[in-house]
């Protein structure tokens, strides 16, 4: 039988309203596009009709965590965007290495990809001991595999080629311990990190940092809940602390703007000024 | 062969073209785009596989023999008339509504990123009837299930005759499905966005 491949706006919004209800957490401002695809997905991977999945998600004890590690697309790379390293390389890392001390928050880390490429950019730029690492996400299952950090040697392939494009001269392998057809990151550089469950849409600031990169998770967002998350990012800087966005996202709302100056256009590096 | 009245009205009726192709397809989409007049009164947008990484001169390329703009997609993009848009590598490119794009990473479909199958699928969600869509040359079957559902949704459905692509196989997918309501040559889709 084939799965059902269409839901309306207004199931949708049921949808929202009822995860709201019964576990707090409020897609009310994701962009409704992608999470129509991914409503779509998961009633197709679990053969289910819509009337069931909201079924499910009231009744089956543990749904909703599967339903949540679903909705969110934990799609990812270590080094994506080679040209973005390069420049986080170039222009960010001398200012970091100016501070006794720096923290960097990676907002909607999934897997840990994006830290760990951070944490091996810093590792080989020297600033290993200066430097802390915190990832965050919603999802916890990933926040898990975050941890762990092994990723297969089929992975670490690809990102090898991301990694030798971004211009760094080292290995990325370098950094890994291989065992079969796997690959874990040195402890080292986990010992810099630390994984943890926060909410962009409902958690507050929890730290000052001098370098927030959120890649990739603004493109789920609506407008409005950008302008929030912007609100809380400007926040959580340290002043002239620096924010990276995805490359094909941009600071889109006019108050913020002008509160954040552009550091590289092309891969939006931005940083915070103003008060 | 001539193009009938129905074509023709669907076309002009049209608000969005969306054109997909893959291996093969970049002349036919390049001739295309050097046709469009500057006031087409309708959006373009080109879905056209490509690897990550490899900067492209797609867009240099397309921008300096249109008379339309042209952009690459980014977040949250207005959608503009008389603009021509291409779907960025490593990323699909949604439709939100009439007003704005969306980007989402998530998986590939058919080994694609941008995926054709998910722009038109949104395409059909959005623009419904007031929208053609054309698949050009490819050797997957990525963008035939996309058609399906706009023909589906009443949009105007065309597929590049498999017997003049270099890469037939995307083409039949589409026509297999019977999601693509007319097949063309290139010459003859040429003069429809002539009309």
């Amino acid at each position: 039988m084939h799965a059902q491949s269409e839901i309306t706006t207004q199931q949708i919004a049921e949808l929202i309203a009822l995860i709201e209800k019964l576990y707090g957490f409020d897609f009310g401002n994701y962009s409704k596009a992608s999470l129509r695809r991914r409503i779509i997905r998961i009633m197709q991977l679990q053969k289910l009709p819509f009337y069931d999945l909201k079924h499910q998600l009231v009744n089956k004890t543990g749904f909703f965590q599967h339903f949540l590690e679903e909705i969110t697309v934990n799609v990812t790379e270590m080094f994506r965007d080679p040209t973005f390293y390069h420049a986080l390389n170039n222009q960010i890392i001398p200012y970091l290495s100016s501070y006794q001390h720096s923290k960097i928050w990676c907002a909607g880390c999934s897997s840990g990809e994006e830290a760990y490429s951070l944490a091996i950019l810093l590792n080989e730029a020297g600033l290993r001991k200066k430097t802390f690492i915190y990832g965050t996400d919603i999802n916890t299952e990933m926040l898990n595999e975050a941890r762990k950090g092994i990723y297969s040697l089929r992975k670490i392939k690809s990102y090898a080629e991301n990694y030798q494009m971004s211009g760094l001269s080292g290995s990325i392998i370098d950094h890994f311990t291989v065992l079969y057809d796997a690959a874990t990151i040195h402890n080292e550089l986990k010992q810099n990190t630390l994984f943890s469950v926060h909410n962009l849409v409902s958690d507050g600031v929890f730290n000052e940092f001098q370098l927030i990169s959120c890649r990739n998770v603004f493109i789920y967002f609506e407008n409005v809940l950008q302008e929030r998350v912007l609100e809380l990012f400007y926040n959580s800087l340290a002043p002239l602390g620096f924010l990276c966005l995805g490359t094909k996202e941009t600071i889109r709302s006019e108050p913020f703007r002008k509160r954040f100056k552009v550091i590289n256009q092309k891969e939006n590096i931005y940083q915070k000024i103003g008060s | 062969m001539a193009l009938d009245e129905n074509i023709i009205a669907r076309w002009q009726q049209s608000e969005l073209l969306v054109l997909g192709g893959s291996a093969g397809s970049f002349k036919h989409i390049f001739n295309a785009v050097r046709v469009f007049p500057v006031n087409l009164n309708k959006t373009v947008l080109i879905i056209i596989h490509r690897k990550k990484n490899f900067f492209s001169e797609i867009e240099n390329l397309f921008a300096e023999n249109s008379r339309m703009s042209l952009r690459e997609v980014t977040d949250k993009d207005i959608i503009h008339k008389n603009t021509i848009y291409i779907a960025p590598a490593n990323y699909h490119t949604l439709i939100e509504s009439k007003d704005n794009f969306g980007l989402d990473v998530s998986e590939a479909v058919w080994y694609s990123k941008p995926s054709i199958d998910v722009s038109f699928e949104c395409a059909a969600e959005v623009f419904k009837s007031k929208c053609t869509a054309v698949l050009f040359s490819g050797a997957n079957q990525d963008g035939a299930r996309g058609m399906l559902s706009l023909r589906t949704n009443g949009a105007l459905t065309i597929a590049q005759d498999p017997d003049e692509a270099e890469m037939p196989d995307m083409p039949r997918a589409a026509i297999k499905l019977n999601a693509a309501e007319y097949v063309l040559k290139s010459n003859d889709i040429l003069d429809l966005f002539k009309t």
